[in-house]
Order: C-alpha cells, then sequence, then structure tokens
C-alpha cells in the first residue's frame, strides 16, 4: 500500500492537535539544540586548545604574576621550543558593556605559537614594527566598525589609563572553532608604561605560554619547569592548554550540569506530549485498527502505522526545529559573541536532535501500539458507531 | 433505524439448493464472556450447516447472540468450545496469523456502520484487502475498478468516505467485501444505519451477489423485512438456535 501515504494522511487528519504537538517539538528541539550548542561553545576554548601548547601560571592563582626573568630559564628546559608571555589587559572600548578579551603579548613568539590566527603579511610585518599596533580578531572588527590604521582607546581597568593602539592588522580564525573576537597588542608597550608610571609592577607577566616539541613529554617538561621554581618567592604551575582551559569551564560545571539536564528534562516532556497525542489518536482509531485486523492484516501493520505516524509527527517537527536552530544560534552568537566568540550548531547537535526526535516518536507510539495490537478485533469493532 | 418496504427485487431470493455442498459446518459451539467474576453465557450448543450458495439470515432479539456466532464464523474471535469448519478447514484450530490469512482469503465483512478508512478513498478503501494479496497494481485497480462498477460505484471512486451517502459508502463497504472474491460474505447488520431507499437498494445488491455470483452470505439482523431477502432465515433466542426454516 502506498503506506507513507496513509501515515501522513492520518497524521493530518486532525490538523489541530497535530499542528500544537508539531509546535511543541519544533520548540523542544529548537531549545535543545540551542542549549546543547550552548554547552559546545562553554567547551570551545578547550577544543581549540593545542596539545603543543603548556601554560604556566603562578601556583597560588592566576591573578598573580610571574617575573620576566623566568623566561630564560624556561627556555632551557628540555623540550620547550618556543616560549611566549602576556597579560590579561582588561581594558574597557568606551563603556563596560563592549567586553572583549585584550592581551598583552610578546608579538613574535605569540604570533609563531598560534598560526591558527591568520594575518596578511603585510599587516603582520606593520604589527610586529609598531609598538602601539595592535591586531584585533575579524569578529569584533566587524563590531566595532574598525578598520586598519584606526586608532582605537581602550581604558585600563587593571592597568590605569587610556591605551591608544593603531589597528594594524585583522586576523581571521584558520578555521570555526579559533575565537575572533580577541584583541592583541605588544606587551613591551605595556611594561614600558608600567616601568614609568608603577615601576614595582613591570617586568612581570601575567602567564607564559610554551611551545613544546612533542605532546607526549608534557609531564615531563612541566614537572621540570615547576620543580626549577619550586620554593621561589613566585611557584608555577604548569599545564597543558587543555587543561588550563578546563579550569575555567569548571568553575562553571555547575551550571553546565544544569544546563544539559534542562535540555534532557525538555525531551522527556515533549515525549510524554506526544505520548498523549499518540494516546489520543489510538484511541480514537481502534475500530479502524480492528478494522485493518477483521481484513487479516497482522499486529505489525497496525504497529507500523501507529509508530510511522508518531515518526511522522514527531520527525516534521524534528526537522523544522533542526532549521529554526541554525538562524536562531545564528543571531543569538551576532547578539553575545563577545561572551560566547565561537557559537555555531555543531554536527554533533544536529545528529543529537535526530537522535532525540527519533526517539520521541518511537518512546510516544510504544503504549498505544501495546494496546492496539493487543485489542481484541470484537472488543474494536464494538468501539464503532 | 428504518426498515426497507421490500426484501429482494422483483425476482426475490433464490431457492435453497439442497444438492449443494456444505460449506460451513457449526458443532457444539459454546461461547461465554466473562463480566467482572460473573460468566455470561452467550452461545450454548450451536448446531447447524450452510450451503454453499446459501444466503442466511441470522435474527434475534438484542443480546440473543447473533453477532457473536457471526463473529465466530468469521473468525474475528474465539470460541470457547465447538468446532467451526468452513471450507473444510476447522478455523477453531487456527493461530492467530494463520486465522488472519485464512480470513484475508477467505471471508468478506458488511459492517453495519460501514467501517472505510476515513482517509482513503473509495478506490484506496476497495483495494485495502488486495494489498495482502500478491497482485500486481495494474491487477488490483482492475479487480478494483470492476468491484466498484458492480456495486455502481465507479464514477465515485476517487471520493472519500465523508463526500458519500450512507447508502454509497455501504456499497463501497461491499465492493471492498467481494473484491477479493471470498467463499463466505458475512453482514452484521447492514441496513441497520440506512434510510430506507438505502436499505432497499443494499438488500437488492446483496440479492443479487447471491443470485448471480452464488456467493454464500451470512446475514446478521433483527429487521424481519431485510431478513426476507434470504432464503435461509435461523433464530437465536438467549444463546440458543431456536428454529430453522427456508
Amino acid at each position: 500500500m502506498r503506506i507513507l501515504k496513509l501515515l501522513i494522511r492520518n497524521a493530518f487528519r486532525h490538523k489541530l492537535r497535530t499542528g500544537l504537538t508539531i509546535l511543541g517539538i519544533t520548540i523542544a528541539i529548537l531549545a535543545f539544540g540551542m542549549l546543547r550548542t550552548m554547552v559546545s561553545a562553554w567547551y570551545a576554548g578547550v577544543e581549540a586548545s593545542s596539545a603543543n601548547r603548556l601554560v604556566i601560571r603562578n601556583a597560588i592563582s592566576l591573578v598573580f604574576p610571574l617575573p620576566l626573568a623566568y623566561k630564560d630559564k624556561i627556555r632551557q628546559v628540555g623540550g620547550v621550543t618556543l616560549v611566549s608571555w602576556g597579560n590579561w589587559f582588561g581594558g574597557v572600548y568606551i563603556e563596560e558593556k563592549n567586553f572583549f578579551p585584550n592581551f598583552a603579548v610578546d608579538p613574535r613568539s605569540f604570533l609563531a605559537l598560534y598560526p591558527e590566527y591568520i594575518i596578511p603579511d603585510l599587516q603582520r610585518a606593520a604589527f610586529l614594527n609598531d609598538r602601539k599596533g595592535a591586531v584585533a580578531g575579524k569578529k569584533i572588527a566587524e563590531k566595532f566598525g574598525w578598520k586598519v590604521g584606526d586608532t582605537v582607546t581602550l581604558k585600563g581597568t587593571i592597568f590605569p589609563g587610556n591605551w591608544e593602539f593603531t589597528i594594524r592588522g585583522i586576523y581571521r580564525g584558520k578555521d570555526r572553532s579559533v575565537d575572533e573576537t580577541q584583541f592583541f597588542f605588544h606587551w613591551d608597550y605595556l611594561n614600558e608604561t608600567m616601568r614609568k608610571a608603577f615601576p614595582r609592577r613591570a617586568d612581570q607577566a601575567g602567564y607564559y605560554i610554551i611551545g613544546i616539541a612533542n605532546p607526549n613529554l608534557a609531564g615531563e617538561v612541566s614537572t621540570t619547569i615547576d620543580g626549577t621554581f619550586k620554593n621561589s618567592l613566585a611557584e608555577t604551575l604548569t599545564e597543558t592548554e587543555k587543561a588550563f582551559q578546563m579550569s575555567f569551564v569548571s568553575m562553571t560545571e555547575a551550571i553546565l550540569v544544569a544546563i544539559q539536564l534542562v535540555s534532557i528534562v525538555i525531551i522527556v516532556i515533549i515525549m510524554a506530549v506526544v505520548a498523549n497525542t499518540m494516546a489520543m489518536t489510538a484511541r480514537e482509531r481502534i475500530g479502524e485498527y480492528a478494522v485493518f485486523k477483521t481484513l487479516g492484516f497482522g499486529g505489525w501493520f497496525i504497529a507500523g502505522l501507529i509508530f510511522g505516524e508518531s515518526l511522522v509527527i514527531s520527525l516534521t517537527g524534528t526537522a523544522i526545529g533542526i532549521g529554526l536552530t541554525f538562524p536562531v544560534a545564528a543571531a543569538f552568537a551576532d547578539y553575545l559573541g563577545t561572551f560566547f566568540p565561537i557559537f555555531f550548531v555543531e554536527r554533533e547537535t544536529v545528529y543529537m536532535d535526530i537522535a532525540a526526535g527519533t526517539l520521541v516518536g518511537i518512546v510516544a507510539a510504544l503504549f498505544p501500539t501495546w494496546r492496539a495490537v493487543r485489542i481484541r478485533i470484537a472488543d474494536g469493532l464494538r468501539r464503532i458507531g | 433505524m428504518t426498515n426497507p418496504t421490500t426484501t429482494c427485487d422483483e425476482h426475490g431470493p433464490s431457492p435453497v439448493l439442497e444438492n449443494q455442498p456444505v460449506i460451513v459446518e457449526v458443532r457444539n459451539v459454546n461461547k461465554a464472556y466473562l463480566r467482572g467474576s460473573h460468566v455470561i453465557p452467550v452461545l450454548q450448543e450451536i448446531n447447524f450447516d450452510i450451503r454453499e450458495g446459501e444466503f442466511l439470515a441470522l435474527m434475534g432479539p438484542s443480546g440473543s447472540g447473533k453477532s457473536t456466532l457471526l463473529n465466530l464464523i468469521a473468525g474475528i474471535d474465539k470460541v470457547d468450545s465447538g468446532t467451526i469448519v468452513i471450507g473444510g478447514v476447522d478455523i477453531t484450530a487456527l493461530g492467530e496469523t494463520e486465522l488472519a490469512h485464512w480470513r484475508a482469503t477467505n471471508v468478506g465483512f458488511i459492517f453495519q456502520f460501514y467501517n472505510l478508512i476515513p482517509v482513503l478513498t473509495a478506490f484506496e478503501n476497495v483495494e485495502l484487502p488486495l494489498q495482502l494479496t500478491g497482485l500486481s497494481r495494474s491487477e488490483r485497480r482492475e479487480h478494483v475498478e470492476m468491484a466498484l462498477s458492480v456495486v455502481n460505484l465507479a464514477h465515485r471512486m476517487d471520493h472519500y468516505p465523508s463526500e458519500l451517502s450512507g447508502g454509497e459508502q455501504q456499497r463501497v463497504a461491499i465492493a471492498r467485501a467481494v473484491v477479493t472474491d471470498p467463499t463466505i460474505l458475512v453482514a452484521d447488520e447492514p441496513t441497520g444505519d440506512l434510510d430506507r431507499a438505502s436499505a432497499k437498494a443494499i438488500m437488492s445488491l446483496m440479492c443479487r451477489l447471491s443470485r448471480e455470483s452464488g456467493k454464500t452470505i451470512i446475514m446478521v439482523t433483527h429487521d424481519p423485512k431485510a431478513a426476507e431477502a434470504a432464503q435461509v432465515i435461523r433464530h437465536l433466542d438467549k444463546g440458543s438456535l431456536n428454529n430453522a426454516h427456508s
């Protein structure tokens, strides 16, 4: 039989009820997809981290600096190929709501360690040659309308004063996982200014980032570095970039668990809604199922009708929900791009949407199918009339 | 419910063919239902035969067990004891799957409330039983068109049940019942939901099927006018077969 035709006609027999159920599934899948995307965005820094980079920070806390003099000792540790350092600057552009991450970095070593930031050669050279030069990510440059050559002033919060920079380059990410909302400038510019205004704060790095030749030696290198500065005034904690990023995520782990839980609860709720719809549908059609059985159609056919109808409804809602997730996620990314710099719907999220929609369809049909298949024909026919 | 003014067409029912072989043998059939802890006997020691080509009417008051008996003969309910042999097959010994297959090939059903599938057209409704056969699409189409032309509804084959009158819907149901050329036709109050004129047309059609196609028809009714179309009328009362006459 044209079974699909029958399933579709059956599914849309009660247009309002089916429409509302599909709307519910659409909203649930959209919410589920957005929450999963949010969780992915939270982990984006972790996912984007390189196994070849280690982060060294003050063992007490990230807010305490490390002496610049450490860089030469770190360089001497076996397995270390490159040493870079920097500071979280925490500058504000015009007003606080314009937040974006900004760092003072040692430009040559930094760009060598982060090949995923793609900067045109001319812009790279101009940046390296200008102490007051800065490089901005494509997304914030677009957001604030910055062009190469523009002067940007940041108001220092950790390092007081108004800091003027000339945009010398605009970077883009190698792929979608690279954050394009950051702002980098010369650490020397920061250090020289500090040396004049606050000499005690000069020659202090907020963190070191080092490149290692072999990721398998990360543990050994970390132990050696931390051992080198053991019992010093500023002991170090060296960890992989992934572990360093993960330490930020861990601070908000409870929120992430809550978000993941809510996303599952949403699916369970919509499962109950669709199950209710299918139960009503099957109850109304018990007589029809009895007719099918009378004509010789078996239990599998009845099960196919109910499961098929349930899946038509749930997958229609799922398809619309997935379709809507992309523009909604894009709008969300535009609006909160600096808080969630890497916010896009991953392929895995779409697969999870489809799996959730399919699961909803199957689970919702279980009880009505069991009931319809078990009912005696004579009892089913009695329901008609 | 209304009664038809006449039973069969001007030719009346065909005479009973005593020489025809027995096609349905009902022997010592008992059936009871459980209502809570109470056992309610519905049929007790039912014995009778139906000959091939016979048009039988089962009559009796509500609750007499006539629909139950029809369901047992049609293989949609199970006896508690006794046997029903149809066309040489003891259907009481068949399992659910075998019984479903047997029904699909041997029984045509006509219900009081037509029981057409509302989302399928008249054509698709009649085609339903043929889905279980190995017929090709074109062969199915041929059979369906022929069945619909027998009930004079070939021109309405693309209409949905909601676009047809009660009488027309019952004619589609009859087409669905005969499209597989079953061994027996069972009809449960086929005129019970129809107006006088439609009921008359339906009974005329069933007469024609009996007379011209030689179909064995078992019809449950409590309408004496409708029963007059049958060659044999049997009465059930309180679960027992009282008498039989032709």
